[in-house]
């Protein structure tokens, strides 16, 4: 299954306003998108409760997998926003 | 309806108004469970998705109206979790085993609250947030008022046994013409919020249960009385009196002063630069409390973030004096990063400038910091560190602060064995400031969000009144100005008595400031004296108003 590992860049971690963006995000794309912190319980990326309950913070590491059409783009758009810091602006 | 009582409660922000009371429902009461028949499930998840989409819709409609960015983020995060999917599934396997739709709801949210919890940290206060959706939920699921606060589409006096965060960042202050309160105390969240506003504000108030939706009130805030039965001829001229008052005192200015020109500066409580653009006039800041930089963080704010927000704020100040507080945090306001271990008893435990005692980089990281923006500036703050309790504490906080190159050090007095020794603790500080709030909740040993103990943390007490003389007279003898930065400041008849005691400078929220100004601007220091004596020797709270009142005219 295609994954995407990558730091969380946001100060807040993801959290508030970043956490928010993720899961808007995760949930536009058309391909179920999971989310774990290092061998954690994959969560749906689409749940802000469970994104939540991730704990992750600035410089935490996770990894974001999905299969089926569309599922490297959809990772791809994700990785970025995380890559980047959502609280800024 | 027309039938005319007063209710009375405790004044905690000054002002008239009249207007139509809204009530603000209140927590939801679950029914009884009942077991669904299996047949009947399905219309069961159905009621409570339903349910769920309505509070997410509600939330929504209510960000896209806060007038705050903050409010609105709070509110659009809220509408975002009652739309989860993992909340849905958890409703729907609530309701497979039979649940009725409100109990599966108010279920999910306990169960996801808890994972919340479990995470820690600032994502543990979000549980709160599952609260509210719960409840706004389970509301619409038994068919009930959605709760929170109401939007009758004219202005109102808000009525509720309390408020919650949630509930205050949602105040519009266009429709909001007073808040009155079942519960809470003077420095209760409701009590401060209204304050900052500017809005009357009645709190601890039980009879307030008995106000009918519609029915017309008049709200005298600094008297903490409501009257009832009020026709709508009189509600208009007590609101047009009001705006006029409004008016006159926001266009007031210039330093503080007696009516024979005795100085008292008036100074500003703030929490950030944000809080500098008020437009009410002031000589300077009394308080720059620096929580707010560390709320909300996992780990410690860095050097260079924290003199990034101290040089704000000191590039920003009116008159350019500030008196900035070291850290104020411990186990009753935690922060993650300070990782302290939990107490039975956190208000009398590691807090304030205790928490050096366990983290002691913290401290100096801050006073690093301070220091760097006073430089970059050219601003010389004051530093005062916060739960000062003896002389010792004093002369190594003075240590500290003074080999870093700080001229001004002082201490907040909160704890009454600070302000017995008063004269002690400025042999080793250039200043003190008397932080009432606490310091009434230690004198009179009560908490201070006991909304049944209100009336002891009322800082008209005259034991209160007597530790704050103390300082004074420490003051006086030692030439060291000692100042009040509670929100007992803010009320003008005790900034007079304040004043007679012998106090040097009243810190308090912006909007306070006028009416504070104009009471010490109508009597002459003699006058101050007089009431400040009549005051100490009164019996209980009621009496130190009433003696003060008649020995200052």
């Amino acid at each position: 299954m295609p994954e995407r590992t990558v730091v969380i860049a946001s100060r807040t971690g993801l959290h508030a306003r970043p956490a928010k963006i993720f899961v808007e995000a995760a949930a536009r794309q058309t391909t179920p998108v999971r989310i774990r912190v290092g061998d954690g319980e994959p969560v749906p990326a689409n749940s802000i409760l469970a994104v939540l309950a991730l704990g992750a913070t600035q410089g935490t590491r996770v990894t974001l997998d999905a299969d089926g059409p569309g599922a490297d783009a959809a990772l791809d758009a994700l990785a970025d926003l995380l890559s980047r810091d959502l609280d800024a602006g | 309806m027309s039938e005319r009582r007063t209710l009375r409660g405790l004044g905690v922000s000054p002002g008239s108004t009249a207007g139509p009371v809204r009530r603000m429902a209140g927590l939801i009461r679950l029914p009884d469970p009942t077991v669904v028949p299996p047949d009947d499930r399905a219309a069961e998840l159905e009621k409570a998705e339903h349910a769920l989409r309505e509070t997410s819709d509600t939330l929504t409609a209510l960000a896209a109206k806060a007038a705050e960015p903050t409010a609105r983020e709070i509110l659009e995060a809220q509408s975002l979790i009652a739309a989860d999917p993992g909340l849905r599934d958890s409703v729907e396997e609530n309701t497979g085993a039979g649940m009725d739709a409100a109990h599966a709801i108010a279920a999910a949210c306990a169960h996801h609250r808890r994972a919340l919890l479990a995470a820690g940290g600032y994502f543990a206060e979000r549980a709160a947030d599952l609260d509210d959706i719960g409840n706004r939920a389970v509301a619409a699921a038994l068919g009930l008022p959605m709760p929170g606060v109401p939007d009758p589409g004219h202005p109102f006096v808000l009525v509720a046994e309390d408020l919650s965060p949630a509930d205050t960042a949602t105040l519009d202050p266009e429709a909001v013409l007073a808040l009155v309160t079942e519960k809470g105390g003077p420095t209760s969240h409701t009590a401060i919020l209204a304050r900052a506003r500017g809005l009357p504000a009645v709190v601890a108030c039980p009879g307030a249960a008995m106000l009918d939706d519609g029915e017309a009130v008049a709200v005298d805030g600094a008297l903490g009385e409501i009257r009832t039965g009020v026709g709508q001829d009189e509600a208009a001229a007590i609101r047009q009196r009001a705006a006029r008052e409004r008016d006159r005192l926001r266009a007031s200015g210039g330093p503080g002063r007696t009516a024979d020109g005795h100085p008292v500066k008036l100074l500003l409580n703030i929490g950030s630069a944000a809080d500098l653009e008020s437009g009410f006039s002031a000589e300077g800041v009394g308080l720059f409390r620096t929580e707010f930089l560390f709320l909300d963080r996992r780990e410690a704010p860095g050097l260079d973030e924290q003199i990034a927000a101290y040089e704000a704020v000191f590039r920003a100040l009116p008159g350019g004096r500030v008196i900035v507080r070291t850290l104020d945090a411990g186990t009753d306001k935690p922060l993650p990063f300070l990782n302290l271990p939990e107490e039975i008893n956190p208000a009398l435990g590691i807090r304030g400038l205790r928490v050096d005692r366990l983290r002691p980089g913290v401290l100096d990281t801050q006073l690093d910091a301070i220091v760097a923006a006073a430089r970059s500036t050219g601003v010389r703050p004051w530093v005062m560190a916060p739960m000062v309790t003896t002389a010792a504490e004093a002369a190594a906080f003075a240590r500290k602060a003074g080999a870093r190159g700080i001229t001004d050090v002082g201490a907040m007095v909160e704890v009454p064995a600070a302000a017995l020794q008063a004269s002690r603790l400025l042999a080793e500080l250039g200043f003190l400031s008397i932080g009432t709030n606490d310091l009434s909740q230690y004198t009179c040993a009560a908490d201070r969000q006991h909304g049944d103990l209100a009336d002891l943390l009322d800082p008209w007490q005259p034991a209160l009144l007597r530790l704050v003389a103390e300082c004074a007279a420490a003051g006086e003898r030692a030439g060291k100005p000692v100042g009040v930065c509670g929100e007992a400041a803010a009320d003008p008849l005790l900034a007079v008595v304040l004043v007679g005691l012998g106090v040097t400078s009243l810190s308090m929220s912006a909007p306070s400031i006028p009416a504070v100004r104009e009471s010490l601007a109508r009597h002459t220091l003699e006058e101050c004296r007089a009431a400040a004596g009549a005051a100490l020797e009164a019996g209980d709270p009621a009496e130190a108003r009433r003696s003060a009142r008649s020995g200052s005219d």
